[in-house]
């Protein structure tokens, strides 16, 4: 009988541990992995003392966040795509804030003009090529449709978040029929079938699947600097290329945050983002995650530097947002992902 | 089932007796059971009105066709190969006897043990141009780069359908062996003195009469290919469920995504009523009496080695190679990184959690497959049948739709709690593991309600007839009576459940409290940056705590192990 007890004590204890939130916390739900926000988050409480929560999932956050309602203990959402971002404020779980600091700290093209959400790093949505098969000094997004490519391109799904936004971008400079085409033609470039990621866009491309690939800018910046030997071996075969819209730039897209409409512990969510747009963790964005810091001054990672000097797309932020769904309709329209 | 239900349904209407407390009791739990599993659908039906109205019409003529033809070729192929590897296996694995045949007929049961989303990660690393597999054949041959020679894509429909089948035959191998071992021997004998030959004794005898076991083995595995995301999604095939979460995520349309949640939700009901329709008229009961069960033919020489090795390649191929190769990539991420230090924690968590959610799983099933026994209504019987539904829903869908009615929930205890004792407010369910014990009960009670009910419909009606004659009432009937015969079955459920519990990932992503990780969700966080070797040490301990029941199981005594006990035919 006391085993039985004992049991039911612990399993009692594993699950309800959490049951309500303590002063001094913060609550952050994250689509970002725990491990590529970790430094940072310690750095936070190390100069704070306020200690962090965490809970990372791929999907459902913002409706969870939105039917936990007022009970939510969730101070932060912190999301790795500008539509999944707007997403969050057009929801309605989003709370305008007023910092100085922030406006100070984050250029006015990287934050909502009403203060509901806020970029905190940045990264390029570039060109993989290969060392071995390929010369390339530049090349234009609409290149990749070129039927000289046909055959050697390899890509991640046109429905994920990376690629939407992307093509959100196209739609931006080209219209809708001018990127239809556009996807039409990279689809008929293409070496395989849309899959996987973006790191195994840079393994395909070092075994020779195809020679020139599209991915994020952090993923090569790990694998160049990858412990691995046979990790690095891919890092090493691909040159990054910093592709341009013609008559624009690179496409970028953000990591951002949104303080949530009833976070219990706002004063301490504010906080928190002023601290990430601060030096020292802008440093460490750079230089753990690859990323492209907001804040101006602070240096990229000289693995990231390497890739050449960045010039940002003309098309705003929320511009991208907007086009989202239009982006994710002309994907299959084109049959891009079949 | 139906019979019996008839008769004490005819013997309650005959005679106006009291409902005793403990007989209203065990009702209200099975209908509790089956409201509970019934919110998250309700919650779903809710959500995706105003849903035709975000698809666009693109959507409905192109996009959804294609991802209906694409599940439409998956389950068809996954069907076909469980089912010709499960019944081959099983076949051999009881009809004959061979060197090995002990362990290898444990250990064809072993690959269950391992996720779909896993074995799709092994298989991709293993067979793709940088593997072990393609490098050797471009040093045998000469090859400079993969261009040069033609390899099958692991990532495509084909290869999706080769790895669901490795890991879901099993449910087949299971099912028809309980089937093939209980084998009446006056069956074969009868064919064997008209002439038949082993194959056609097989085919004409031991095949047909399996046809339910199979049946249910395989509509378990084409449940968790259709409700499956992650293998999928990574393996690049476009499945319904994948297509209903990138019409949540990319267009931002939970509606649309709900509405084609509902709409195979409502297919596979119909499916599965429609099975169970077709069965309806056909009893394939053992005889009252026990059968003389057929003995196993010994095989000799060069015959016996072709059966060994024939039993030995799905094993190979389904368990040994991937698992082999993921305690390699376990081995090089503790070399290299050390063991994460939170992973003591996970496993804890892991264990845990599905212990708890295996316990109410295994309750709540037995309270509803009880209640349609002894206390037999319309409102048990659609309790029942209802209850099965939640394996059927893609595990995000389901954790979504749960969302909605647990926070409210939350909301009322804490409300209640505010109004008594002035407590703050609080979520007592979402904020705890309770919400998840929730979710894997409505996810897995299909698996335990099947293995109890297909239990219970091969005890005679006539020990009831002799338990109420000698007064026992409904409770005591089910206490005394059917209790003690379903132990067998309640175990096998539980080791079923147990395993599902270790596995789940999409609902626990979504519903777990904060700072809360299980072996699955930590395993997933490496996974979504593209370093899925990281968490090979996770996805080994998923593995291997998996292969406890999964042995347990196929090792138990085929005496108690009754046929339909694994079947969990809905």
């Amino acid at each position: 009988m006391n085993r039985i007890l004992s049991a039911c004590g612990l399993a009692a204890g594993v699950l309800l541990s959490c049951a309500a939130a303590q002063a001094a916390e913060l609550n952050i739900y994250t689509y970002r992995q725990p491990e590529l926000v970790k430094p940072v988050f310690d750095a936070f409480t190390a100069a704070t003392g306020v200690k962090i929560n965490t809970i990372f999932a791929a999907a459902g956050l913002e409706e969870r966040i939105r039917t936990e309602g007022a009970a939510s203990p969730a101070d932060i959402l912190l999301v790795e795509d500008v539509g999944r971002l707007q997403n969050a404020v057009d929801l309605g779980i989003a709370q305008p804030i007023a910092s100085p600091v922030l406006e100070k700290a984050i250029p006015a093209n990287l934050r909502d003009p009403a203060g509901q959400w806020f970029a905190l790093s940045q990264r390029a949505r570039v060109v993989y090529a290969s060392k071995a098969r390929t010369k390339i000094d530049a090349i234009a997004y609409e290149d990749l449709a070129d039927p000289k490519w046909k055959g050697k391109i390899c890509i991640r799904s046109g429905q994920h978040p990376y690629n939407v936004a992307l093509i959100a971008a196209a739609i931006a400079h080209m219209g809708e029929e001018k990127t239809l085409e556009w996807l039409k033609g990279v689809k008929a470039n293409l070496a395989k079938k849309p899959s996987g990621g973006d790191r195994d866009v840079a393994k395909d491309i070092a075994a020779g699947v195809c020679d020139i690939g599209v991915g994020n800018t952090y993923y090569m910046g790990g694998l160049i600097n990858e412990k691995d030997p046979a990790k690095r071996a891919w890092g090493e075969a691909v040159q990054v290329v910093l592709p341009s819209f013609k008559g624009g730039g690179v496409n970028m897209n953000i990591t951002g945050a949104i303080v949530a409409k009833n976070a219990p512990n706002k004063a301490e969510a504010v906080k928190f983002l002023e601290f990430m747009v601060g030096p020292e963790a802008q440093r460490l964005f750079a230089d753990a995650n690859y990323e492209y810091p907001v804040l101006a001054g602070v240096p990229v990672n000289p693995t990231v530097a390497g890739f050449g000097a960045l010039k940002p797309d003309t098309v705003g932020l929320g511009d991208v947002a907007r086009r989202r769904k239009t982006a994710s309709e002309l994907v299959d329209v084109a049959g891009f992902d079949n | 089932m139906s019979r019996v239900a008839d008769i004490a349904a005819g013997w309650r209407a005959g005679r106006d007796r009291a409902v005793s407390p403990g007989e209203r009791a065990l009702v209200s739990a099975a209908l509790a059971a089956a409201a509970l599993v019934a919110l998250p659908v309700v919650a779903l039906a809710l959500l995706a009105t105003g849903g035709a109205s975000a698809l666009s019409s693109i959507y409905l003529t192109v996009v959804l066709p294609r991802a209906a033809l694409d599940t439409l070729l998956l389950l068809a192929g996954v069907g076909a190969m469980t089912a010709s590897v499960g019944v081959g296996a099983a076949w051999l694995a009881s009809a004959f006897l061979f060197p090995g045949r002990a362990l290898l007929s444990a250990l064809l049961a072993a690959p269950l043990a391992i996720p779909t989303y896993i074995a799709a990660y092994i298989w991709v690393e293993l067979l793709e141009p940088l593997g072990p597999v393609q490098r050797a054949i471009r040093a045998v041959f000469g090859f400079a780069t993969p261009a040069d020679y033609w390899f099958p894509p692991i990532r495509s429909l084909p290869g999706a359908i080769l790895v669901f089948s490795l890991v879901l035959f099993p449910y087949v191998y299971l099912t028809a062996r309980a089937v093939f071992m209980l084998q009446s021997a006056s069956l074969l004998e009868v064919a064997r003195t008209l002439g038949r030959g082993p194959a056609a004794i097989f085919w004409r005898v031991g095949l047909p009469l399996a046809r339910p076991a199979v049946a249910a083995g395989m509509s378990l595995a084409l449940l968790e290919t259709l409700n499956d995301i992650g293998a999928s999604e990574y393996l690049g095939v476009r499945t319904l469920t994948v297509t209903v979460m990138q019409t949540w995520l990319s267009r931002n349309s939970l509606p649309g995504a709900a509405l084609i949640a509902c709409a195979m939700l409502l297919i596979v009901g119909a499916v599965l009523i429609g099975e169970r329709r077709m069965r309806r008229d056909r009893r394939f009961a053992v005889s009252v009496q026990k059968p003389r069960l057929a003995e196993p033919i010994r095989l000799s020489g060069a015959r016996a080695w072709l059966v060994t090795g024939l039993c030995a390649l799905p094993v190979l191929v389904a368990f040994v190679i991937p698992v082999g190769f993921l305690a390699y990539e376990a081995a090089q991420a503790v070399a290299a990184r050390g063991l994460d230090p939170a992973f003591a924690r996970q496993a804890m968590t892991t264990v845990t959690l599905a212990a708890v959610a295996t316990l109410v799983v295994v309750a709540l099933g037995a309270a509803l497959v009880l209640a349609q026994r002894v206390a037999p209504s319309r409102a048990t019987l659609a309790a029942l049948r209802l209850s099965t539904l939640g394996y059927a829903v893609p595990g995000t869908v389901l954790a979504v739709g749960l969302l909605a009615p647990m926070t409210g929930l939350d909301r009322m205890i804490s409300q209640t709690l505010a109004a008594l004792a002035g407590a703050a407010p609080a979520l007592w369910i979402t904020g705890s593991g309770l919400g998840l014990v929730a979710a894997y009960a409505i996810r897995f009670l299909a698996i335990s309600v099947g293995a109890l009910e297909s239990a219970a419909s091969r005890f005679s009606p006539h020990l009831d007839f002799a338990a109420r004659t000698l007064g026992r009432g409904p409770i005591a009937l089910a206490r005394e009576i059917h209790l003690p015969l379903l132990h067998p079955a309640l175990g096998a459920a539980a080791l079923l459940v147990f395993i599902d519990c270790l596995k789940e990932l999409p609902a626990t992503l979504i519903l777990r409290p904060l700072n809360f990780d299980t072996l699955a969700t930590a395993l997933y966080e490496h996974a979504t940056r593209g370093s899925f070797e990281t968490g090979a040490p996770q996805a080994l301990a998923i593995v291997l705590a998996g292969m406890i029941p999964v042995l347990t199981l196929a090792r138990r005594n085929v005496v108690e192990l009754d046929p339909d006990e694994l079947a969990r035919e809905r």
